[in-house]
């Protein structure tokens, strides 16, 4: 009402002034012949590349096929007790063996183990190359001022972009199953390791750098011997919340063909059974905090004698 | 065989000429400093170049000669530039324009490589909060500089360890550093920098985070050791008394510039103007002030009855001896027993009162 009103008391007084509460928006025909470009020009790209970007895809399809065998193959007691060594070696503490273990058993109770060990094995190989890739990504942040300034913009497109917006060239391009939802998931999960090595390295006392710069160190020397030691615990930060991310982005990627834990829930809400959608919505949440608990512990006992010297 | 080729981790005591020759240095710290050095030059103040032109005035037409194997301090308080002049030495901070000398090469114009070299081989730093690497133990920490330097762990661990029994730190090489009280990181960090061998050693305000007590101790330990060692050590500080204690040379710097240079007594007897004046009254003047700068240079070989005293002793020690004997005059003798002159108890008691209270009361 009020804003005709308005829109009134000015169309009266200038009847001309109508493009002032109309966008000046772009020709339809334009844009629309934009929109034709671009999703053509795609479509050409899927169907001219598509097979070249499968094989070249195709090792990473191997890999993944290879480790969820392992992990699913494997047998049950013996999954538990290297989860629990695993635990162990990062936290030297019972309670956390003792926790891994009961959320093991509990999701197996109640008849998730398979999809459950489909999803480790997802976020297992997801967090492996996002550190293989994220590490190095963060260090050449932190070097290159102008390709620090790049990534930032990339990351913060990455982080906000919602991912059903790129999982839609992701599928036109690798089509549905393992290898997309396996980029989509990485996509996703990969820019707080970036960010965190980048942190670290920049949080590193300057005292100490000086102390490295006055004994001669190269900048290879300085990296490896003071900057990534002493980034490590922020680094360690950075890992879990890519696990942590990771685990997130299982549901939608079940979307794209993903097994597991995630492609129940999906039913689950396709269904309405609530009891389905519990059940295993919480086995994810058992899994995340298995994983949360175990990089935490091992980020804190790597900074165990980091804390601020003594005055 | 001489001691220094026997003490610990010397392979090289004499590479060279370890004196430090620092002529014209500015350093103006601001987006285009180079633009200001002649104006500087020319008489342009710390405050206006501040105020009007934006940059800040770090080091003022700076000229030091640094004699090798002695101890110079460079004394300021805060924002004096002192922490700025240390880290042109070895490059840490470059500078506008100057030149600083070291056996016959100018640092400020070696490569990268050049420079890694000079600092792997002819400087070891101390730092004043120690620059220690927390996630390394103590003898790990001490390697370091050896490490870079890429000698072989087994020859590293070698050298660390006598510098770390030498240091007083057996026992606990294995620790962290966030495990050991300050004095004790502040140990580690001289053996680090003791175990790099180099002829130059520079202690950024080594001791000024250390409790009174413990940082005496670590100058009385330091002394020591330069007695042996014959370093040239460039000693950064704002303690006046640690400057007169540990001073083979001192020189103090204020606003980027320096206001006076000279050895402990030049400083006490002689303050080049009001602002050293002000710092030398609170000093303890009986514990620095030596006989020799009293003393009347006169002959007395006829004198033989009256008590000696060694040359460099200090007022505290030659009062005490006078008031013990039953004479007020002593003969100052050197090394071999040479008399050079005398010195009165009057005399002595002069010296005590300061210029800046002689001025006052008169």
């Amino acid at each position: 009402m009020a804003a005709r009103a308005i829109n009134g008391v000015f169309t009266i007084g200038h009847p001309n002034m109508d493009w002032l509460f109309k966008f000046p928006q772009l020709d339809p025909d334009v844009l629309l012949t934009v929109k034709r470009a671009i999703d053509g020009s795609l479509r050409a790209l899927t169907r001219d590349y598509g097979d070249a970007i499968e094989n070249f895809f195709y090792p990473l399809q191997r890999v993944l096929i290879f480790f969820e065998a392992v992990i699913t193959g494997a047998p049950w007691p013996l999954i538990v007790l290297a989860l629990a060594a695993i635990a162990w070696f990062a936290a030297r503490k019972w309670s956390v063996v003792a926790a891994v273990v009961g959320t093991l058993i509990a999701i197996g109770l109640i008849g998730l183990w398979q999809d459950a060990m489909k999803t480790i094995s997802l976020v297992f190989t997801a967090t492996i190359f996002s550190i293989a890739i994220g590490i190095p990504l963060g260090i050449l942040m932190n070097r290159n001022r102008r390709v620090g300034g790049v990534m930032q913009t990339v990351l913060d497109v990455m982080q906000t972009m919602p991912p059903f917006v790129y999982l839609i060239p992701v599928v036109m391009l690798l089509g549905i199953g393992r290898v997309p939802g396996f980029i989509a998931v990485v996509i996703y999960a990969i820019p707080p390791i970036i960010r965190l090595t980048d942190l670290g390295i920049r949080l590193v006392d300057k005292e100490v750098l000086e102390a490295a710069d006055a004994y001669g160190c190269s900048r290879g020397q300085k990296l490896w011997k003071v900057q990534m030691p002493l980034a490590m615990p922020t680094i360690m930060a950075g890992i879990n919340q890519t696990i942590m991310m990771a685990l997130g982005m299982v549901v939608i990627a079940s979307m794209i063909g993903v097994q597991g834990l995630g492609l129940n829930v999906l039913q689950a809400i396709a269904n309405q059974y609530f009891t389905q959608g519990i059940f295993n919505g919480f086995a994810i949440v058992g899994i995340a905090i298995i994983f949360d608990r175990i990089s935490q512990a091992y980020g804190h006992r790597l900074q165990k004698h980091r804390g601020a010297a003594h005055e | 065989m001489d001691t220094g080729c026997r003490s610990i981790g010397v392979q090289r005591m004499n590479k060279g000429d370890a004196s430090i020759e620092i002529r014209d240095l500015y350093k103006i710290f601001g987006g285009s400093p180079r633009q200001y050095v002649q104006a500087v030059r020319d008489g342009l103040s710390k405050a206006e170049l501040g105020k009007v032109h934006g940059h800040i005035l770090g080091l003022n037409n700076i000229n030091i000669s640094m004699p090798a194997g002695k101890i110079q301090v460079v004394m300021g308080l805060s924002g004096s530039g002192k922490s700025t002049l240390i880290r042109h030495i070895n490059r840490l901070i470059e500078p506008t324009s100057g030149s600083i000398i070291i056996d016959g090469r100018n640092i400020l114009e070696m490569s990268e490589v050049e420079l890694r070299e000079f600092r792997r081989n002819q400087t070891a730093m101390v730092f004043q909060r120690f620059g220690l690497l927390p996630h390394r133990t103590v003898i790990d920490n001490v390697t370091f500089g050896l490490e870079v330097r890429g000698i072989e762990a087994s020859k590293c661990r070698q050298i660390a360890m006598r510098w770390i029994d030498r240091v007083g730190l057996i026992g606990f090489e294995h620790r962290y550093p966030n495990e050991l009280s300050g004095g004790m990181q502040q140990r580690v960090g001289l053996a680090r920098a003791l175990s790099n061998d180099a002829s130059i050693l520079l202690m950024d305000e080594a001791y000024s985070a250390l409790d009174p007590l413990i940082r005496t101790d670590m100058q009385t330990m330091l002394l020591e050791l330069q007695a042996e060692l014959k370093k040239t050590i460039v000693f950064i500080t704002h303690d006046l008394d640690e400057a007169l204690r540990l001073g083979d040379r001192i020189v103090i710097l204020r606003d980027g510039s320096i206001i006076q240079q000279g050895d402990s007594q030049d400083i006490l007897l002689r303050p080049a103007d009001d602002y050293i004046e002000r710092f030398v009254k609170d000093v303890n003047r009986a514990r620095f002030i030596r006989i020799d700068a009293v003393m009347d240079r006169a002959p007395c070989s006829e004198k033989a009855s009256l008590p000696r005293l060694k040359s460099g002793t200090t007022l505290e020690v030659a009062a005490k001896e006078l008031t013990n004997s039953t004479y007020d005059q002593a003969v100052v003798v050197d090394g071999s027993s040479e008399p050079l002159g005398l010195v009165s108890l009057r005399q002595i008691t002069a010296a005590l009162s300061s210029p800046a209270e002689t001025k006052s009361s008169a």
